[in-house]
């Protein structure tokens, strides 16, 4: 748009104005047009994230059920958080939380990290093959879930058929998502292939902000390939593959949708994380106190963790 | 030149340091309600993090 057209815009603009309104604009300062314009964002953000907040903080000192609208709410203090933190049921949700955290952080770091070495060596068609390594990370969790479902399935999946052709084991002998043994690991897998393309982008972030001089300068004193990657590579990329677990760690301590859809926290309770447990405890028993405060808890942990996490990104950005 | 203004706030109530403490009472209060080995830790685990996590949020206002 050249500069005349521009102007009569404006000008055609400024008298489409109705006159009252003209008017009010007219008499307010900077100030007050800015804190017009951002009104409508904090407004919503109050409604749909700080509102809701403040009253979950409030039904978790409460006895209230959803289900029982007209029953009479009584203050209860903090009983639901002294029954939920003594609670042994709601511990093995969060140690089947723990192994889920613990086991896919390590995988997909150690993975993430190897490709991401693997991808930095600029082979030839290394484009192609990164682009195909992020594809599993681009779709949706929902889509995810119900294809790996499919593919656990015992008697038709493909996964038990390339296990048996691979190991020799007979296809129907095992299962995948009934086993109390392999349920825990088979969304362990599902989520490192979901999502460790991911943790490879950053790594493969922190491996291109090195310097090419620093490993010339270690050429010149003769260091080797080994000593490199040791000394220079690895403390290089370290802010990198903390701020990957992290980010990791928040995300799957709330994991739900893949865990809901592969196993809904069966057989018995062995996948049963947090999350699982909330849903159960505010969608399937009623108990909307008792379920605010474990939402309480959870979101606590979640908020510092991401404090850290924010710390952890200042850092790596002021390098 | 330039002349640099001495702070009247204590050394040890800085920033840094503070969200360092605060950082290890977050970390400490999520290991203890992951970890698997004793109820009393897993029980005090929330007032842990709650705490470290009012403490950042407060001390990261805290100056340099």
């Amino acid at each position: 748009m050249n500069d005349v057209a521009k102007a009569s815009f404006i000008e055609r603009a400024a008298t489409a104005t109705p006159a009252p309104v003209a008017r009010v604009i007219k008499g307010l300062s900077d100030r007050a047009i800015a804190w017009l314009f951002i009104s409508p964002t904090i407004i919503l953000l109050l409604a749909i994230n700080i509102f809701p907040l403040i009253w979950t903080i409030q039904l978790s000192f409460t006895n209230y059920r959803a289900n029982r609208p007209n029953a009479e709410v009584k203050n209860i203090g903090i009983d639901h958080f002294q029954s939920i933190l003594t609670d042994p049921d709601v511990w093995a949700a969060m140690q089947a939380t723990a192994h889920f955290v613990f086991w896919t952080i390590l995988i997909q770091t150690v993975l993430g990290f190897a490709l991401a070495y693997l991808v930095d060596r600029r082979f030839r068609g290394h484009g192609f093959w990164t682009t195909v390594i992020l594809i599993p990370m681009m779709l949706s969790p929902a889509v995810v879930g119900n294809f790996w479902a499919f593919l656990y399935q015992p008697q038709i999946g493909l996964f038990n058929y390339v296990i048996s052709f691979f190991t020799g084991l007979d296809p129907s002998s095992f299962e995948m998502i009934g086993s109390v043994k392999l349920a825990p690991w088979a969304i362990v897998l599902v989520d490192t292939w979901m999502w460790t393309p991911y943790v490879m982008l950053i790594c493969l972030a922190g491996l291109r902000s090195i310097p090419e001089y620093i490993y010339e300068a270690a050429e010149v004193d003769r260091a080797s390939k080994w000593r490199q990657f040791w000394t220079i590579t690895l403390p290089m990329a370290l802010p990198f593959i903390m701020l990957a677990v992290l980010f990791r760690g928040i995300e799957n301590f709330k994991m739900f949708d893949l865990v809901n859809l592969l196993t809904n926290g069966g057989p018995g309770s062995t996948t049963e994380v947090a999350s699982i447990t909330l849903k159960r405890e505010a969608f399937e028993k009623w108990r909307t106190g008792y379920s605010s405060a474990f939402a309480i808890i959870l979101f606590v942990t979640v908020f510092g963790l991401a404090n850290i996490y924010v710390k952890a990104l200042n850092k790596v950005k002021s390098r | 030149m330039t002349t640099t203004t001495k702070s009247s706030w204590p050394r040890w109530l800085r920033r840094g340091p503070m969200e360092n403490v605060a950082t290890v009472l977050i970390a400490a209060g999520v290991l203890m309600l992951l970890q698997s080995f004793s109820m009393t830790l897993y029980t005090y685990s929330f007032i842990t993090t709650l705490v470290g996590t009012a403490m950042f949020v407060v001390v990261s206002k805290f100056p340099e």
